[in-house]
């Protein structure tokens, strides 16, 4: 039973499959903040996501990680177009979808879909599953052979429900259930992209195992190339063949699974990698503690946008913002934006990295005390005998 | 021993299970919310053991919940009976007087001589007998109850159409609002502030007049009609905008959730997700807010007419009769009774209903 697999053992990623589905450059979205007393201006903007750009191949499944607040959802939902661009282009099968109107969007809309990251307010509540699911395909006019009925039935088995609960409403199942009306909501345009934006991370950690290969299966077995919006590492090495990692609007590093995970480039990366729990603790990682928090997006650092948590920084990355590139060393699609690159390794180094000087503090007490401790135990063993 | 059961409290009689309609309410408590029927792993429901159980499922939907939850509040069925009963009263006003056999407008007082030379009734309790069951009116002498029957027919007639018409507009206005957002939201909202500047009582005392006038020339006598839709022109002018505002907000929350993004996805027309999934979600909010509308129109109708703006004589109407009434309280206060109790027992029943639809529709808010 393939979902009772666990996340621990990600399966082989596929070769791609066929040519570039969807094509981003430079995307771009900054939300103006107005102000002002009666004539409201613009006085500044929150840069969201601020030129992006990467390639989703057929049938191939790219993974989008970051901190919240790093613009991973707003990137999903301008490809969707559910947000207008402020600048840059989306290209799908070549074809510029970046400010085309509703109509003339509408014969590409089925092949784009998406999954939601809250499965209590992505169903409409007043309606019937069966209407849920066949409501897009009304709009699109999909008429499956069988009858809509048929076909949601058919759905509804394929992403594991009962196919009699038709007739039920959204309230009466369980949050896993939901995103599986959900997902069952999307494959019913036949579609040819998923962006998924954090699909599971509302779900009880038992069931997103479940939703994951149920994703998983149906990439494989239906050929749908995948945006996996996560903030979850391990859960993203598991369903994602590529792997972008974005930081403040920008990413900093793209490349294959086994690039991203284990040949890192990028500091961020690293201090990324490092914060993921490991299954095994005897593997000696590397560990960095990442002092503050995200600048803020409004007006973020000059230069390299990770400049003022880097422990690599130098004068360089403030005037110069570093190209996405592939630099030395790396595979081939293996991009950084870095100008001063870690090695490849998430290997533990001599000295651990940790920049926040309260946890520095902190973790030097623990370990006196527990060096205390550990003497008062000897003490106290030996007064025993 | 027999009558025990009925005399007990109802936390006494719950365990001994002698209660079933508290026991009936227990179970449907614990069955609505979550589901009615159990049905097995959703991850493993491909077998064909399924199918055989499989023609049970059922779901119920939010408004059978609703009638369900409605169904248990003994208060609101109470108040449901109560307006229903004013509503067919209003409905079947001349089938009601043909059945007594008064009308409304017939001087029973002065041609069976039941008045004295004062114009009251010779009789006592304002006249009462067997056949004016509610006495007849001092003055004119015409039968209270026929003038009751068709006065909360005026009445209900007028602030229904007030009530449908602003609950209408509300509702689109809002719509509008909350859906399109930006600089429409801006005008039209800065639009219904001022309409809500207005003071409504003076308004309307000082606009009907205004309004008739713009129909029939003040020498003549206006038709009844004029009169009524001049009345519910006025109050409609000002009662749409709470409506408006409620509307507004609740479109606005409604219009981020993610499942009107998934209909924006698959390429809804703006229609198309304005009545599919804005306005069922929006519309227990819209009714709870009509049932309380109502009532206060009723109310305000009824003074506007016992400040002489409203309806006028012979045309029976509710508050009518409390503005003839009063000048009648210290010697005939029976006249004021009826009238009175009717609109009392009226608005606090309708207002009852409106906060049992409201839990109905909403369990989660907190009064």
């Amino acid at each position: 039973m393939s979902e009772q697999l666990s996340l621990a053992k990600p399966a082989l990623p596929s070769q791609r499959k066929g040519g570039p589905l969807l094509e981003v450059e430079g995307l771009t979205k900054h939300f103006p903040l107005r102000d002002g007393f009666l004539f409201k201006r613009q006085v500044g903007a929150v840069q969201a996501v601020d030129g992006v750009d990467f390639t989703i191949h057929e049938g191939e499944a790219l993974g989008l990680v970051g901190e919240s607040g790093c613009g991973k959802s707003t990137t999903g939902r301008l490809v969707t177009r559910l947000l207008e661009p402020t600048a840059g282009q989306i290209l799908y099968q070549g074809h510029n979808i970046t400010h085309t109107d509703r109509k003339h969007l509408a014969p590409i809309r089925s092949q784009i879909q998406m999954i939601f990251q809250d499965p209590y307010a992505s169903l409409n509540p007043r309606q019937t599953v069966g209407t849920i699911i066949t409501g897009p395909m009304e709009i699109n006019h999909i008429q499956p052979p069988g009858g809509h009925e048929k076909r949601v039935r058919e759905l509804l088995e394929t992403v594991g429900l009962n196919p009699e609960h038709y007739n039920r409403f959204p309230h009466e199942f369980s949050g896993g259930q939901r995103q599986r009306i959900g997902i069952a909501r999307a494959l019913g345009m036949q579609p040819k992209l998923i962006i998924a934006d954090e699909p599971v991370s509302a779900l009880d950690v038992s069931i997103q195992a479940q939703v994951v290969n149920l994703l998983q299966k149906l990439q494989h077995e239906l050929g749908i190339a995948f945006l996996f919006i996560a903030h979850d590492l391990a859960i993203v090495r598991h369903f994602s063949h590529r792997v972008a990692v974005m930081y403040l609007g920008k990413i900093m590093e793209i490349g294959n699974r086994t690039d991203i995970y284990e040949t890192p480039r990028h500091p961020y990366t690293h201090a990324l990698l490092s914060a993921a729990p490991e299954a095994n603790p005897d593997d000696e990682q590397e560990r960095i503690r990442l002092a503050g928090d995200v600048p803020s997006p409004i007006n973020p650092p000059t230069g390299c946008r990770f400049r003022t948590r880097c422990w690599k920084a130098q004068q360089k990355c403030t005037t110069e913002e570093p190209p996405l590139l592939q630099i030395a060393g790396n595979n081939t699609g293996h991009l950084t934006a870095c100008h001063y690159p870690q090695d490849p390794t998430t290997a533990a180094r001599d000295e651990d990295v940790v920049l926040d000087p309260a946890l520095a503090a902190l973790e030097q007490n623990a370990q006196e005390s527990a060096e205390e401790s550990a003497e008062e135990s000897a003490e106290g063993s030996a007064e025993e005998q | 021993m027999m009558g025990l059961p009925g005399l007990l409290p109802r936390f006494l009689r719950a365990p001994l299970g002698l209660d079933r309609g508290f026991a009936a309410t227990v179970g449907v408590t614990m069955s609505s919310p979550t589901q009615a029927t159990t049905y097995p792993e959703p991850s493993r429901s491909t077998g064909g053991a399924d199918a055989t159980v499989a023609a049970e499922i059922v779901g119920r939907s939010p408004r059978q919940l609703a009638w369900l939850r409605f169904k248990r509040d003994r208060t609101g069925i109470v108040c449901a009976v109560i307006v229903a009963f004013f509503i067919l009263v209003a409905v079947f006003a001349p089938v009601i007087t043909w059945l007594y056999g008064k009308n409304a407008y017939t001087l029973y007082g002065q041609d069976d001589n039941l008045l004295n030379s004062y114009g009251l009734p010779v009789k006592a309790n304002g006249g009462i007998d067997a056949d004016h069951w509610f006495g007849i009116e001092p003055g004119l002498g015409r039968d209270i109850f026929a003038l009751l029957v068709y006065g909360i027919r005026t009445s209900l007639g007028i602030s229904l159409c007030v009530t449908l018409l602003s609950v209408a507009l509300g509702v689109c206005v809002g719509l509008v609002q909350g859906y399109l957002g930006g600089g429409t939201d801006y005008v039209v909202g800065r639009f219904s502030d001022l309409m809500m500047a207005f003071p409504s009582q003076l308004f309307f005392i000082a606009f009907t007049p205004v309004i008739i006038a713009m129909f029939v020339s003040p020498s003549d006598q206006e038709p009844t009609w004029i009169r009524f839709t001049a009345l519910v022109l006025v109050q409609f002018a000002l009662g749409w905008m709470s409506l408006g505002r409620l509307v507004r907000a609740q479109v606005l929350s409604l219009r981020t959730r993610e499942y009107v993004e998934a209909a924006h996805l698959s390429g809804a027309s703006p229609g198309r997700i304005i009545r599919r999934e804005l306005l069922p979600n929006v519309w227990s909010t819209v009714l709870v807010q009509a049932t309380l509308l109502l009532p206060l129109n009723v109310t305000a109708e009824a003074g506007l007419s016992f400040l002489g703006v409203g309806m006028q004589k012979p045309t029976p109407d509710w508050g009518l009769m409390f503005q003839d009434a009063a000048q009648y309280y210290r010697s005939d206060i029976t006249y004021m009774f009826f009238p009175g109790i009717a609109m009392v027992v009226f608005v606090v029943a309708f207002n009852l209903l409106g906060d049992a639809v409201r839990d109905a529709l909403d369990p989660r808010t907190v009064r």
